[in-house]
C-alpha cells in the first residue's frame, strides 16, 4: 500500500491549508449550453437556478451559436471523432492544416501552427524558438501559461513593470548584449482589461533589434475596427513577430490555441515544440466549428460591433451607478472592491439577484485589489444588462459603495 | 558600506515597487516578502554584477541571498575581495 495514511495525511493538510486561506476553489455545474442565460446548480444538490452569465469569455456569443454547432456537426461526420494520434504520425487532416491558413489570414501573419490549447502554445514557443543565449522580457502581469513556458525555457529571463515602456527600454538596453531578444505581453490583460501598448513596444523592438510576442486570447475575434486583435487596434499588423491565442474564448469558445507569425518562428514550433510534438492537436469538430467562426467573422463585423456597444453601455451603467471601475475600453470590467471578503460577500449576493460574476482576490489578482470581473458579450442584449445593472446597484446599495472612492471603500471594509 | 546599501536600496526602489509611497529598508525581506519575485531577481543580480564588476556565480545568488538589502551587500562583498 504505497498511500499510506502518512501520504494521505500529507495531502489532507495541504487541502485544510488551502480551505483555510479561503481560496479553495469549487465547481458551479452549469446545466444548459453556454449562453447569455445559463441554469446553474450550485451549491451542488441544490436545484437549478436561472442566472443571467456575466463572467463567460464568450465574448462574441458564437459558444452556441447555432451555425457553428452545425458545421461542428457536419464535421463530425465527415472527418470522425477523433485522430488516435500526434500531428506528425498519422494526426493531421486536411482541415488542421486548412485552418492553420484560415488563421494565418484572420491575423495577417505569415503561418500558423495549432496547439492542443493556448496553455500548450504558450508552454511551447519559448523552448522552440529560444535558447540560453537570448533573453526574454515580459510584462509583470502576463498569463500564468505563458510563465510556466517561461520557465521550460532555458534563456535569460527578466521582467519589466507592467505597461511601463521607460522600463522596458531600460531592459532592453540592459541585455543588449544577448543574441536574442524577445519582448513578451499579453494583448489585452485578463484581470485588468487594459491593452498593451503595442505600437510603442513594436517601436522599441525596431530600435533595439528585439522580437515581441503577443497573448491575444482576450482579443482575438473583437478588438481593433474588423476584430483582428490588438496589433489591429494598435496599427501594427504584420509587425508582431508571435501572437499565441486560443479558440476557447471568443472564437467558439471550445478549445485549441496557435502559434501564429514568422514562418521560421512557426516552423521552429513544427519542429521542435513538445506539446505539439507530444500531444494530439485540436479534434476535427472542434477544428470544423473554428472554421465556421473565422468565416463568420470575415463576413461581417456585426458581432464586435455589438459587442463594443454592449461594452460601452455596461460600462457607462456601471460608472452612474457609482461603481469603481478599472479604467478602459475592453470588454472585461472589472469591479472593484478591493477587500476579498467583501468582493465574495457581493458576488454570492448578485448570485441570490440571478446574476453570475465571480469576485477575484489574492493571489489571483494583487493583495487588495480585490473585485467582481464582469465581462460582456455580444449575447447579451439590452434586456440583460439593464437586469444586471439593477442586481449591482441593489447590492451595491446594501454594502454602501455606491458614490464611494477607493479610499472610502478600503476605510469602511479594511484592505 | 553604508553607501553600498543606500546604492542597492535604491536600486530595489525604482526597479521593484510600483507605488512610490511603500516603504521598505534594509532588512526588509525582498523574495519571501513578495515584492521581488524569483524571476525579476536576474536583473537585480545584473544590476549588481556591472554596477561592482563582480560575477557572482549561479549557484550564489539564490533567494534567500537576495532576500533582503542587507544580505546582498554582505553577497557582493564576499566578491569584491
Ligand atoms: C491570456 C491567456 N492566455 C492563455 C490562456 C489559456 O488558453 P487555453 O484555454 O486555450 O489553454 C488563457 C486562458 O485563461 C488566457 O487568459
Amino acid at each position: 500500500m504505497s498511500f499510506s495514511d502518512k501520504v494521505r495525511t500529507v495531502y489532507q493538510e495541504q487541502i485544510k491549508s488551502i480551505r483555510d486561506a479561503g481560496i479553495f476553489k469549487q465547481e458551479r455545474f452549469i446545466h444548459s449550453s453556454q449562453a447569455a442565460d445559463i441554469e446553474v446548480e450550485f451549491p451542488a444538490g441544490s436545484s437549478l437556478k436561472k442566472v443571467i452569465n456575466m463572467c463567460a469569455n464568450n465574448y462574441l456569443g458564437l459558444s452556441s451559436h447555432p451555425d457553428v454547432v452545425k458545421a461542428a456537426h457536419e464535421g463530425l461526420d465527415s472527418r470522425g471523432y477523433g485522430m488516435s494520434s500526434v500531428r506528425f504520425i498519422c494526426g493531421t487532416q486536411d482541415i488542421h492544416r486548412e485552418l492553420e491558413k484560415k488563421v494565418t489570414e484572420f491575423l495577417g501573419t505569415e503561418d500558423t501552427i495549432l496547439f492542443p490549447s493556448c496553455m500548450d502554445a504558450n508552454a511551447g514557443v519559448f523552448e522552440a524558438v529560444l535558447t540560453k543565449d537570448d533573453v526574454m522580457i515580459s510584462d509583470r502581469l502576463v498569463h500564468a501559461s505563458i510563465i510556466d513556458g517561461i520557465r521550460l525555457c532555458s534563456a535569460v529571463h527578466d521582467t519589466f513593470k507592467h505597461s511601463n515602456m521607460e522600463h522596458l527600454e531600460k531592459k532592453l538596453q540592459l541585455h543588449a548584449d544577448k543574441r536574442l531578444k524577445l519582448v513578451i505581453t499579453d494583448g489585452v490583460f485578463s484581470m485588468d482589461g487594459d491593452t498593451a501598448k503595442l505600437d510603442e513596444m513594436v517601436a522599441l523592438c525596431e530600435k533595439y533589434d528585439a522580437m515581441i510576442l503577443v497573448d491575444d486570447s482576450h482579443a482575438s475575434g473583437f478588438i481593433g475596427k474588423t476584430g483582428r486583435g490588438t496589433h489591429e487596434k494598435c496599427g501594427v499588423m504584420g509587425k508582431i513577430d508571435i501572437i499565441t491565442t486560443t479558440f476557447g474564448k471568443a472564437l467558439g469558445g471550445a478549445s485549441g490555441g496557435c502559434v501564429s507569425g514568422r514562418k521560421e518562428l512557426v516552423e521552429m514550433c513544427r519542429q521542435k515544440a513538445r506539446p505539439y510534438l507530444f500531444s494530439n492537436t485540436i479534434a476535427p469538430v472542434v477544428v470544423s466549428g473554428v472554421l465556421k467562426v473565422l468565416s463568420i467573422l470575415s463576413g461581417s463585423t456585426e458581432r464586435r460591433d455589438k459587442l463594443e456597444a454592449n461594452t460601452a453601455y455596461w460600462r457607462k451603467g456601471l460608472t452612474e451607478a457609482g461603481f469603481v471601475l478599472k479604467a478602459g475600453d475592453t470588454p472585461i470590467v472589472p469591479v472593484m472592491l478591493f477587500n476579498a471578503k467583501l468582493s465574495q460577500d457581493v458576488s454570492r449576493d448578485l448570485y441570490d439577484e440571478g446574476i453570475y460574476a465571480i469576485g477575484f482576490f489574492f493571489p489571483v489578482v494583487a493583495n487588495g485589489q480585490a473585485r467582481i470581473r464582469t465581462q460582456v458579450s455580444a449575447g447579451h442584449e439590452t434586456h440583460h444588462l439593464d437586469k444586471a445593472l439593477e442586481a449591482f446597484i441593489k447590492v451595491g446599495k446594501k454594502y454602501d459603495i455606491l458614490g464611494k472612492t477607493k479610499q472610502e471603500i478600503i476605510e469602511k471594509y479594511g484592505l | 558600506m553604508d553607501d553600498k546599501k543606500d546604492v542597492v536600496l535604491k536600486y530595489v526602489i525604482e526597479e521593484y515597487l510600483e507605488d512610490e509611497d511603500d516603504e521598505i529598508t534594509y532588512d526588509t525581506p525582498l523574495i519571501s516578502g513578495g515584492i521581488v519575485d524569483s524571476f525579476s531577481m536576474v536583473s537585480l543580480k545584473r544590476f549588481l554584477e556591472n554596477k561592482y564588476s563582480i560575477s557572482i556565480p549561479d549557484e550564489k545568488a539564490t533567494p534567500e541571498a537576495f532576500d533582503s538589502v542587507d544580505k546582498i551587500v554582505v553577497l557582493v562583498n564576499e566578491f569584491l575581495k
